[in-house]
Formats: structure tokens, sequence, C-alpha cells
């Protein structure tokens, strides 16, 4: 669920055009406020931001031919433009994964300890 | 659950609090390195994000056949139509919105080209580049480019029309800065992370300041007085002559001077001096930036009404440093090419006339030895008088470290660009004195766009003599063709008024005698019209022959290029469009059929090996064509190379002074006309080489080096292998240019193509009742790497093809080339 919502919460930034960081604000929330375990948090946090960015990348490259995104990857001396959108899905994940993990630590400071977890 | 709600212990809390304020921390830490910049490298976090990094520069194939947009602004709507090529067609119905849309439009396709290159001409680069372009600022602001750009400014500004064309041209552009967000900036924003500033009127006149340095900010002075010193009066004029041994002059010899010359200034004192002793006070200008124009009269044409060609030769960028525009307003319907930050079309023709230019290469920049008082310079010695200098403080600002302040002195001549050695940085440019004042053209007030505002709207050989009475500088030759069936050609500009020689090379600055004697009279600078041959042109050679009272430069282009114009164009008849477009692409070498076959009658056939052998059969059945498949065009030309350095480089070439060597038509006329002479002979060693000895030496020497380089004689030896062509992004940015192509042509033939230099802009104009205009450029219209419009046309120039132009009537004309509508209303 988290995941679902990360992703989509980061698509429609992407496409409104809001400053990058906002996806940690949306992986924090979505984390602190839907998910439970620690796994689950940075995967979430990651994999959304990470495909949600991808598709809106995408969606810019495609009806391009991907001619702007192979002209970068050659400015950065890359052999194929989807390195370059896998390097920024990892940075887009790394980015998700670490806010979503704070998200959930927070509401773990604020949580009543339950069984399952101590 | 509940029962162990109170039970958590302090630590484990803490521990919580702990882990979170790390895991906080670690996000907001990695977001900062994703948002800072760490060196030459964009913040990668701000760069590479869909949401409004580089993805959102990548245009979708799919565009909207219709816009609208409210405009701040406007006075009335505009209409914009896009033509298959992504050229506006603006129709508005005032100047005021005329100009207001075609600065939009420009900066819609070129924004950070008009950002870049104002920059530079202003010395503001290091700004956003980093202490880098610190020297180039640093000449730049010294030269008086930014005091220059005042001048001309307040002469725009001086006259209404110009003045609302440039403050309209202004808002437009501002308004389309106004209107983007930092996901809309163009890439190279992103890239090297600065944002776009508002435009100034004053950037209009930087633009054409940097026009004016790129072909009349050259020169050679300091070089000449080097071999002034070192080899005296005598061998100076006998190699550097100020007639050459070659000519094709533009106005064609023996035209007759309808004017009273006023009185030509005598030779001052201190140059009589210069030239008579051995003993004297102590980079440079690029062979092969040039241009070709010519008009065929109707007399010679299928049609019976004049033909117009251009092909100014720049150096080649993408984005281009044209851009293709049609302006439709009241009295005013005119196509061609502008320059992004400039209002008007620079290049171009309208329905009754058209026009082109090509520079003139006249001699409008001066260096002036000046003598200081004291070491403070605070006054100087001119005319039995001490002087007082002025300052002026030019600050430039850097990127990462404190701003660098200049005080430039100046004196009535102009700028002191380095007061001495010490403050000439070595990566400053190695033809400024150091030490000497500026005198330059392209200080003075001016107001150039007055001419190409008068020039798009003009009807016939009167106004086009009115519109060039306004231009200052860089003087060019300003070719015209009318639908009323006249053709002139103008060396135009203000020219100084010069003793013979003055500013060959460095001048006394305390001479008085010295100094400019005022400017040519407009109406006197060379021109022509209707010549009896039926055509004329101009390929930046000598303007005129010997009769022209005034001195205008000793030097010009080499005349290979005009004489191949001149050739073709007197065997033409029944001219069309077409076989215009194959002469501007024509590879044919002047210089080969001028010295090849002397060439070869110094090689002896009987003592060449096999390999020697083969080369030598190569050219003698080549056809002097630099073909891209022709080899020997690659022999040909390192072989003349060789022949050239060969001869001279023992004489010129010193360590300690930065000599001019003599010019390729000095040593043209050696090769033909003087074989005895002293200059063959290698000083270095002992016996005395002959003319044959050089040139069979330079022919062993080419057939090795190509060899050791490229292997046996073969396909590797062809010229466009050899000398690969490449069209590079405006910074050089890898990935974003051309990639090396073959091409045939080369700096000595029409089709002047040589590495990145080469025709900016390919135009031929068939007038008549109705004018038809075919042209290409070799890159796009958009300057946005990531459009279909940024290297569109690049195909057909390499195929020498031209596009047909759309020219359109009005707004509501169809044409299936019109591709979308974009229509601006005031808000």
């Amino acid at each position: 669920m988290p995941f679902i919502l990360i992703l989509v919460l980061t698509a429609l930034a992407g496409i409104m055009h809001l400053a990058w960081w906002t996806v940690a604000i949306i992986a924090f929330v979505v984390a602190f406020v839907s998910a439970k375990r620690a796994g689950q948090s940075i995967w979430s946090g990651f994999g959304g931001v990470s495909i949600g960015w991808i598709i809106v990348a995408l969606m810019k490259s495609l009806p391009n031919d991907n001619l702007l995104a192979t002209r970068v990857a050659a400015l950065f001396h890359l052999p194929h433009w989807t390195l370059l959108l896998i390097i920024m899905g990892l940075i887009g994940g790394l980015v998700g994964g670490f806010a979503a993990y704070s998200g959930l630590l927070v509401k773990r400071v604020f949580e009543k300890p339950t069984l399952s977890l101590k | 659950m509940q029962t162990f709600l109170y039970n958590a212990s302090p630590a484990i809390i803490f521990m919580k609090i702990f882990k979170a304020i790390i895991c906080i921390l670690s996000t907001v830490v990695l977001i900062w390195a994703l948002h800072t910049k760490f060196g030459p490298v964009p913040p990668v976090g701000n760069f590479i994000n869909p949401s409004t990094g580089f993805w959102q520069n990548a245009e979708s194939k799919y565009d909207s056949p219709a816009n609208k947009l409210n405009l701040e602004g406007l006075h009335d709507e505009v209409i914009v139509k896009y033509d298959d090529n992504h050229v506006p067609h603006i129709f508005a119905k005032n100047d005021h919105d005329l100009y207001y849309a075609q600065g939009y439009v420009t900066a819609a396709d070129r924004l950070w080209q008009m950002d870049i290159q104002t920059r530079s001409a202003s010395g503001r680069l290091a700004k956003v580049v980093g202490a880098n372009a610190l020297e180039i600022d640093r000449y730049h602001r010294r030269m008086g480019m930014v005091y220059g750009a005042e001048n001309s400014l307040r002469g725009m500004m001086k006259d209404p029309q110009t003045k609302l064309v440039v403050e309209a041209y202004t808002k437009g552009i501002n308004t389309y800065i106004h209107s983007l967000t930092p996901a809309q900036y163009p890439i190279e924003f992103k890239l090297l992370n600065y944002k776009p500033e508002e435009w100034k009127p004053i950037n209009c006149a930087l633009l054409l300041k940097l026009m004016s340095e790129t072909l009349a900010g050259g020169s050679d002075e300091l070089e000449m007085t080097n071999v002034l010193n070192k080899f005296g009066w005598k061998v100076t004029q006998d190699l550097f002559p100020d007639e050459s041994f070659q000519q094709e002059p533009i106005i064609p010899a023996g035209t007759k001077w309808n004017f009273k010359p006023l009185t030509i200034p005598k030779f001052s004192p201190t140059f009589k001096a210069q030239m008579l002793s051995n003993n004297h006070k102590p980079a440079s200008k690029i062979e092969g930036i040039g241009s070709n124009n010519w008009a065929v009269s109707g007399s010679k044409t299928a049609t019976g009404y004049p033909i117009l060609a251009n092909d100014p030769h720049l150096h080649l960028t993408f984005p281009s440093i044209w851009y293709q525009i049609q302006l439709h307003g009241p009295g005013v319907n005119v196509y061609g090419v502008s320059l992004p930050g400039a209002p008007n079309i620079i290049i171009g023709y309208n329905q009754n006339i058209s026009w082109g230019v090509t520079n003139v290469d006249a001699d409008v920049l001066d260096w002036y030895q000046i003598k200081f008082k004291d070491a403070d310079k605070n006054e100087y010695w001119y005319n039995n008088q001490w002087r007082k200098t002025t300052r002026r403080i030019e600050t430039i600002k850097v990127r990462g470290q404190a701003a660098v302040t200049e005080n430039v002195i100046y004196t009535h001549f102009g700028p002191v660009v380095y007061e001495d050695s010490i403050q000439k940085y070595k990566k400053a440019p190695a033809n400024v004195p150091a030490g000497t004042a500026l005198r330059w053209v392209a200080h003075d007030e001016s107001n150039e766009l007055r001419t190409f505002y008068l020039l798009n709207r003009g009807n016939n050989y009167a106004d086009y003599r009115k519109a060039l009475a306004f231009y200052s500088a860089p003087a060019q030759n300003f070719i015209f063709a009318s639908a009323d069936n006249d053709i002139a050609i103008t060396p135009n500009g203000k020219l100084p008024l010069k003793f013979k020689d003055q500013g060959k090379f460095i001048l006394d600055g305390t001479d008085a005698a010295n100094n400019w004697q005022g400017f040519i009279p407009y109406e006197q600078n060379p021109t022509v019209k209707n010549p009896p041959r039926g055509f004329v042109s101009s390929a930046n050679q000598q303007s005129t022959d010997a009769t022209y009272p005034y001195y205008i430069n000793w030097q010009f282009g080499a005349y290979q290029r005009g004489k191949r114009i001149n050739d073709r164009l007197s065997a033409m008849n029944h001219i069309t469009a077409d076989s215009m477009r194959l002469l501007q692409t024509d590879n044919y070498s002047i210089t080969a059929y001028d010295i090849l076959p002397t060439l070869l009658k110094y090689i002896d056939p009987s003592e060449l090996d096999a390999s020697q052998l083969e080369a030598y059969k190569v050219l003698k059945s080549w056809n002097k064509r630099f073909d891209a498949d022709a080899i020997g065009a690659t022999i040909f030309n390192s072989w003349w190379l060789n022949v050239y350095n060969t001869t001279w480089r023992d004489d010129f070439e010193t360590l300690n002074a930065d000599l001019r060597w003599p010019s390729k038509d000095r040593t043209i006329k050696m090769l033909l006309t003087e074989p005895q002479s002293k200059w063959f002979d290698n000083i270095h060693t002992a016996g005395r080489e002959t003319i044959a000895d050089i040139v069979s030496q330079a022919f062993n020497n080419t057939i090795n080096e190509l060899i050791h380089a490229h292997g046996k004689l073969g396909a590797a030896w062809q010229w466009g292998k050899i000398r690969p062509t490449e069209i590079d992004h405006l910074a050089s940015l890898p990935g974003f240019g051309s990639g090396k192509f073959e091409s045939g042509g080369t700096a000595g033939v029409i089709n002047a193509i040589s590495g990145g230099n080469g025709p900016s802009w390919r135009m031929v104009v068939q007038l008549g009742p109705k004018v038809k205009g075919f042209g290409i450029f070799p890159g796009g219209e958009s300057g946005n790497p990531g459009s279909f419009y940024y290297t569109n046309m690049l195909q057909s120039w390499k195929d020498g093809k031209l596009n047909e132009l759309l020219y359109l009537q009005s707004a509501t004309e169809k044409s299936e080339k019109i591709k979308n509508t974009l229509t601006l209303q005031k808000k």
C-alpha cells in the first residue's frame, strides 16, 4: 500500500514540476502514516520514488524518441541513455528509501510499543 | 497490547529518537549533496530528476497545431506561423508588436545562446563558469567591449525608431524569461546551474560588438612591428607589400570614382622616422574567416531578373549563429537570418530587394605606444604636452571566489589594454602590444540597427544607399539586387581617414599626426552599380584597384575565391537559382591552378621511389577540386604548406618575438616569378638551397608524413577523412555537437569549409515579380539539444542543398508547410 501511494504521489509531483526533494516529504509522510515494518518502509520509499521518477522521465523521453537523453548520456560518457534512467532511479530511490525509513522511525517514537516489535 | 503501553523504558525511547534523528539527518545530508554543485558537475539531484531536471527539456514530437498566449505589454494581436523547419513567420499590426514578437520567439528558441554570447562580450562569463573564464573576461573588459557597447547604445537610443525597436524587442525577450519556471530553463542553465537574467537594451549593442570583435577585432601590428625591427623597412615592404601580387578587386578595376576626395593625410614625422631607423620600440588575424556574395543582373539570368547569393563564413556551432525569421508588419515583409539578440534581419530579402554581406577587412583597429609621465600613469605625452588619463573601473564577479577589479586607463585614443607585460597574463591574446592604447572604430557611437531597419523595408537602389549611410562597424561589403533590375556592391562602414600604411605597425602615440584624421565620407566609400560585366561580387579580397584615393588597409583576404567566382560568373549565362547553389558549393582551387604546374616542374619523376611516384601521378591527374574523396587535394594541400613552411621557417621562426610571416600571396609571387630569391635558402645549412631543393624536399616530407600518419596511399588519404569537419556546441559540450563528418571544401575555395569554420548560412534569392528565396544553415532553428529542430537542417547543408524558403504574403495565406500557429494576445 505505501509503495503504490508513494509511486502515485511521486509521479504526480513530477508532472506538476514540484521541486524534486518533495518526494522525500511524500515518502516520509506516507511511511509515517501507513508503513509498518522497516523493510516495507525502505522498499516502498525506494521503489515508489524510483519507479515514479522513471515513469515521469519516460513520459517526457519517449515522445522525444530519447533524443535528449541520448545526448545527455554522451555528455557524461555513458554508452546508453537507459543508464541515465537507471542512475536517476537509484538516486530517487535512495532519497525515497531514507525518507520513508525516517518516516517510520519517527512514527515509532510516538507509537505504543507492541509485542510484535519487542 | 495495551498492557505494555507504559512499560517502555526511557532507554528504549531514547534509542528510538536517536535512530529517527540519525535517519532524518542522513536524508537531509543526501538531499543537500544532491542539491549542491561540486566543481564543474551540476547539482546531481537538480539536474537528473524528471520533475525539473533535464528530462523536462525533451520536446515531444506531438506538438499541438495551435496555441494561444496572453502576454503583458502587447498593443495588439500577433500571429506567428511556424513552418516545417520551425521558422517563425510573424504577422504584427505595428512595429512595437513586430519586434516584441521577434524578441519573444527568438528567446523561446535561443535564450541560452543569447545569454552566453552577451556574457562573453561583456566579460561576465566568470560569474557563471568560474575562474577559468577570468582571463577572457579581463580581456573583454580591458579592451573596452562594454565601453563600446555603451557608446553604441547611446547612438541607438538617440534615434526614436531604433529606440522603439530595441525596447520592444527587449520587452518581448523579458516577457518570455519571466514566463519560465526552473523546469523550463534551457538545459545549459541547468548544467551550469544559473538563472537567466533580465535582458537589457545594451545586450543588443554587445552582440554587435561581438561581431565587430570577430570580423574587425584582429590585428598583427605587434608581429609586423617585430618584423620591421628585425628586417628593416626595405625587406618589410618587399615581403609585406601594400599591393598584392594576385588581384581581383571587388570594385572592378577601372571603375571611375565620381567624387572629389578629401585631402589625404600626410605621413606623420614619427612614422617616417620609424620607417627609416633600424631601431624601434616595440596573436593575430585568422586566415579563412571570410565570406562570399554575388549578384548577377537580369541580362545573365534565365528569368531576366537578378539573382543574389551570399554565404558568410563564420565559426560553425550548435546553435547556429543565425536564426531564420520572417517579419511582416505595416510597411515591411522581410525574410532572412537574424542574430539572436539583435532585432531586424541582417541578411535577407523582401518583395523588391535582397541584400547580403561579407567582411571588408578594413583596418579600423590601431595600437598607439603611450609615453606616461611616471609610474602613476595619470598623464601621458601627446602633441607636446602632458594630457590627463581617465580611469574606468571594471568589476568582474567570479563564481566561487572574490570579485576581481580592473582599473583601466583611458587615453583619448581609447583604453590601455595591458599597461605592461606583467599585467598581460599568459592566456591574454598574444597580439595585444603591452603599453599601448587601442583606437577601435567599434568604440564609437553608432547605430547599425538603423541600417538593417531600413534595408528590411527597402524598395530600390536609393533606399539601399540611404540605409548604408548609418552603418559603422564591422565594415561589410553590402551586396544588393532589386526587382527593378539594379545590382550593386559597396564596401561600407565607418572607415578612418589615414595616410598610407597608417596602422600597419604600432603607432607612436605622442605624435598628433598619427591620429585618425576623420573618416572617409560615407558616399565616397567604394561602390559600383550595374557594371558592364553584368555582375558584382566579393570574397573579402581587396576592395578596389590602386586608383581609389583612400587607404583602407595594406592587406585583405586572398584573391582566389573572388577570382573563381568572377571567372565562373563571366562564363555563365541563363543563370538559375540552382546554378548559383552549385557555385556556392564549388570546390575548385585557384591556388592549385596557379601553382601546381610550377611545383610539379621541380620534381624529377625518375628520382622518386614507388610511393612518391604514385603520389606524383595522383597529383598530375587531380582535377584540382577539394572534394571529400579527393586524394590529390590532400597531397597538394600538405605539399604547399610544407613548401611555405620550409621557405620561411628558418627566417621567421624565433623564440623571443612573434613575427608575422609573409602571406601566401607573396610566397606565390616568389614561386612563380622570383625563383632565384634568397629566401628559399635555408640559413641554417652551409650550402645554398634553391627553389628546386625546397620544393622537392617538401614533397618528400609530405609523402613521408602522410604514409606515417595514414599508411600507404589509399582511401585513408581522402581529403574528407584527413580533414574532418565538426560542428561543435557553443560551449563544446560532448554529445551536443554534430560529431565528425567528411566534407569537401577548404579555406581558399568558394565552398570554404575548413574544420569548424565555413558557410554559416547559404542563401540564393531570385528576384522578380514574385521573389523566391532559398537558404540553409548547418543546424536548426532551435537551440535546444532536446528539440527535433536542433540539427534538422544539417544533412541538407552537408549535401549542398538549399531549402526553398516559405515567404508568406499574409497571416491567412495557406501553405502545407505551416505546422503550428501561435497567437499572441495582449493581456
